[in-house]
């Protein structure tokens, strides 16, 4: 049941071939001074200012998922900054070729950026691309569509990011060893796949050598499928340390759980989690820490990255800079690729700061 | 099954007690049936990890049982009718933000006018049906197909992308989903007591009665001076309610909403009532039997993560765990009724 959750956390499906991006993505704040590399790019030095009054559209994978809508405000946001017009369509429903109708409307109505998060990387190319022809500029953000269909991705963080914190997250909160398991979404995800795999990959490092991963369950994204993987995770290993759950539903659903019942406190938790659905189970100690990436952030820089193209800023070539807003300066990495950062640790000192 | 039709006619007294009487028993064997289903899944599961049947796993399985046996014993009253409600899922859902919305607008709301308003939506939506199918006399498949939509395009529209979490629900009302009473958590008790009420009512009261007669033969019940559209409005109504009263107990076990919350639920619905030996045509089976089955199919969910059987084919297992319920119960009823006959052959010579 419920096919329409799954998106919420089908992030990037083309998470995977990201790896080179961790090096140019961190570093940017440092060079501030330099003036953009691309040296080329007469337009970028003159106006290095966005134009005011550009029409920015974002279309989400679904309108009704609360993921997008907080991602949609944090784009919001930045389009007022730089006093555009923002626009918000999108499908009810997150199938393959549902945006594509969506996409042709936008051309007509000449957007000048097209903020998408892409519900499958082939179906919505063609529109895209006469989209591109009538002179907008599109960028992905959340999911990818084929790299040479859009100007630039957003994407919010790498799956080596993700790996590598979720790992450490758990491996502190058990003292460094001892039995461990995976609660994912749906077996045939993607980008959970992709993480796990990388997980696994980082839990071969020698820090990790008493850390065991004993199995992989698959909660679909679903509230009682959650509890019962859960649930039966815990009866099948007695000595269970700690669960990691990358997905937003698991990691809630296994926290509503063992805050209710007598493993709360003594079977660790973290994974990928809104600080709003978590708040609860990290006040009552069910939860130590968890982390996610800010979905308004995401929103906010593909907008930036959006109206700088627009505005004759940057081009989307490697290793062009822009600045975002509040958020400060990005490059560009390879294949069009920008990368939001390495995801926020979220634990009961930081948790009230944030609202989504 | 035609006891009611038969009954109207003067045979001879002595014919139609026993025909009532080697009906009841096929009913019990039916619910045995399943019965003995489910108490071999759980044997085979504990004697593969004992622990599944320590004190706060046996909680965990009343807890998931439930929701779906609420919905399904709303669904059996309707399903004994010859009809079928279809949007009982979106009918949770819509209930089940309708709580959360309530606490939000008003966080220190009794926890009772919770249950009020949520039955309250899940009764206007019943009603809305019933009165779809008994007054236009459309087909309750296809007008509940509709309302599957409509209720959960409503429930779209009203959530708007919003997520109601654990944090903004009164402290009071999420205990209701974890404390037990006498080692019963508390929100089975509900699907214990609604259970029992309808139960009752179908078993000893005249109009309960009637629905079977209904379900058995609609243009005979008619002919018989049963009101047809109003006992099938009135099954309808009470069936929504209860899913209203689900989406209440979702809100309080969960924790997390947002608009899509039980979407799809009404094919597992149907799918308990069905194992439990309700005949989808109408006219025979049990809420006990409904219940049985709800409880069998959530008491697999739970079993086989512990059984350790791999997610890629967890979903075909349960499949293939449905059919040999329903294969297990025609076999049962198939030889009751060769039994029945044999009987009958024998009296009536």
């Amino acid at each position: 049941m419920r096919g329409m959750r799954t998106p919420r956390m089908r992030l990037g499906a083309s998470v995977v071939a990201l790896s080179a991006l961790m090096l140019s993505a961190t570093a940017c704040a440092s060079d501030d001074g330099d003036t953009p590399a691309a040296g080329g790019d007469a337009s970028a030095g003159a106006s290095g200012q966005i134009k005011e009054g550009l029409s920015v559209a974002f279309l989400p994978k679904q309108v009704n998922n609360p993921y997008f809508t907080v991602s949609d405000n944090g784009g919001k946001a930045a389009v007022e900054e730089f006093k555009g017009e923002y626009k918000e369509v999108g499908p009810s429903e997150a199938s393959a070729s549902s945006q594509v109708s969506y996409i042709n409307t936008l051309t007509q109505q000449g957007s000048d950026v097209i903020a998408i998060s892409a519900n499958d990387p082939n179906a919505i190319c063609g529109a895209v691309n006469q989209a591109r022809q009538g002179g907008a500029k599109v960028v992905t953000f959340d999911s990818d569509t084929n790299k040479d269909c859009r100007d630039l991705f957003i994407n919010q963080v790498t799956a080596e990011g993700i790996a590598e914190n979720q790992v450490k997250l758990i491996s502190d909160q058990i003292g460094g060893e001892g039995k461990i398991a995976i609660l994912s979404a749906t077996a045939n995800a993607t980008n959970q796949n992709a993480w796990i795999e990388l997980m696994k990959a980082e839990l071969k490092k020698p820090e990790y050598s008493k850390i065991e991963l004993v199995t992989t369950v698959y909660g679909n994204d679903e509230d009682q499928k959650s509890f019962q993987e859960t649930q039966g995770l815990l009866s099948s290993y007695p000595d269970l340390k700690g669960i990691i759950s990358p997905t937003t539903v698991g990691v809630a659903a296994a926290a509503r759980y063992l805050s209710g019942s007598q493993y709360k406190g003594k079977v660790a938790l973290t994974g990928l989690g809104t600080p709003n659905q978590m708040r609860e189970f990290v006040k009552d100690g069910t939860v130590k820490n968890f982390a996610l990436w800010s979905p308004a952030d995401l929103g906010y820089l593909a907008a930036y990255a959006g109206a700088a193209l627009a505005s004759g800023m940057i081009t989307g070539k490697e290793g062009e800079k822009f600045t975002a807003g509040k958020l400060g300066e990005y490059t560009i990495g390879a294949d069009g690729v920008v990368v939001l950062g390495p995801p926020t640790v979220f634990d009961a000192a930081n948790i009230d700061q944030f609202d989504f | 099954m035609t006891t009611t039709t038969r009954a109207a006619a003067p045979p001879p007294p002595t014919r139609a007690r026993g025909d009532v009487r080697g009906a009841r028993r096929l009913f019990v064997v039916r619910e045995l049936g399943i019965a003995l289903a489910l108490v071999l899944l759980v044997a085979v599961t504990a004697v593969y990890n004992p622990r599944f049947l320590n004190a706060q796993s046996r909680k965990d399985l009343m807890l998931g049982a439930t929701i779906l046996v609420v919905l399904a014993v709303g669904q059996a009253i309707v399903v004994i009718t010859r009809n079928v409600d279809l949007s009982v899922g979106s009918v949770l859902g819509l209930s089940a933000f309708a709580t959360g919305k309530l606490f939000v607008a008003l966080p220190d709301a009794p926890i009772v006018l919770a249950f009020l308003a949520g039955i309250g939506i899940g009764l206007l939506c019943g009603a809305v049906n019933g009165a779809l199918i008994a007054l236009a006399r459309v087909p309750a498949l296809v007008v509940t197909l509709g309302t599957l939509y409509v209720f959960r395009g409503i429930d779209y529209s009203w959530a708007a992308g919003q997520q109601i979490n654990a944090a903004d629900m009164p402290g009071g009302f999420k205990r209701l989903g974890t404390q037990t009473l006498l080692g019963i958590p508390v929100l089975a008790l509900f699907a214990i007591v609604v259970l029992l009420i309808a139960g009752f009512y179908l078993r000893s009261y005249r109009s309960g009665r009637e629905l079977y007669a209904i379900g058995s033969d609609p243009a005979a019940a008619r002919l018989s001076g049963i009101r047809v559209g109003w006992r099938v409005f009135t099954a309808m109504t009470v069936c929504g309610g209860l899913a209203g009263l689900a989406g209440v107990l979702y809100a309080a076990r969960f924790g997390t909403l947002d608009a899509a919350a039980g979407t799809g639920i009404e094919l597992n619905v149907v799918a308990a009532v069905v194992v439990g030996g309700v005949a989808i045509f109408g006219g025979s089976g049990s809420v006990y039997g409904a219940a049985l089955g709800a409880v069998l199919l959530s008491t697999i969910g739970s079993a086989l993560p512990v059984l350790r059987i791999d997610p890629f084919w967890q979903q075909a297992v349960v499949g293939a765990l449905i059919l040999a319920a329903i294969g297990l119960d025609r076999a049962l009823t198939a030889r009751i009724a060769s039994r029945l006959r044999g009987r009958r052959e024998v009296r009536g010579a």
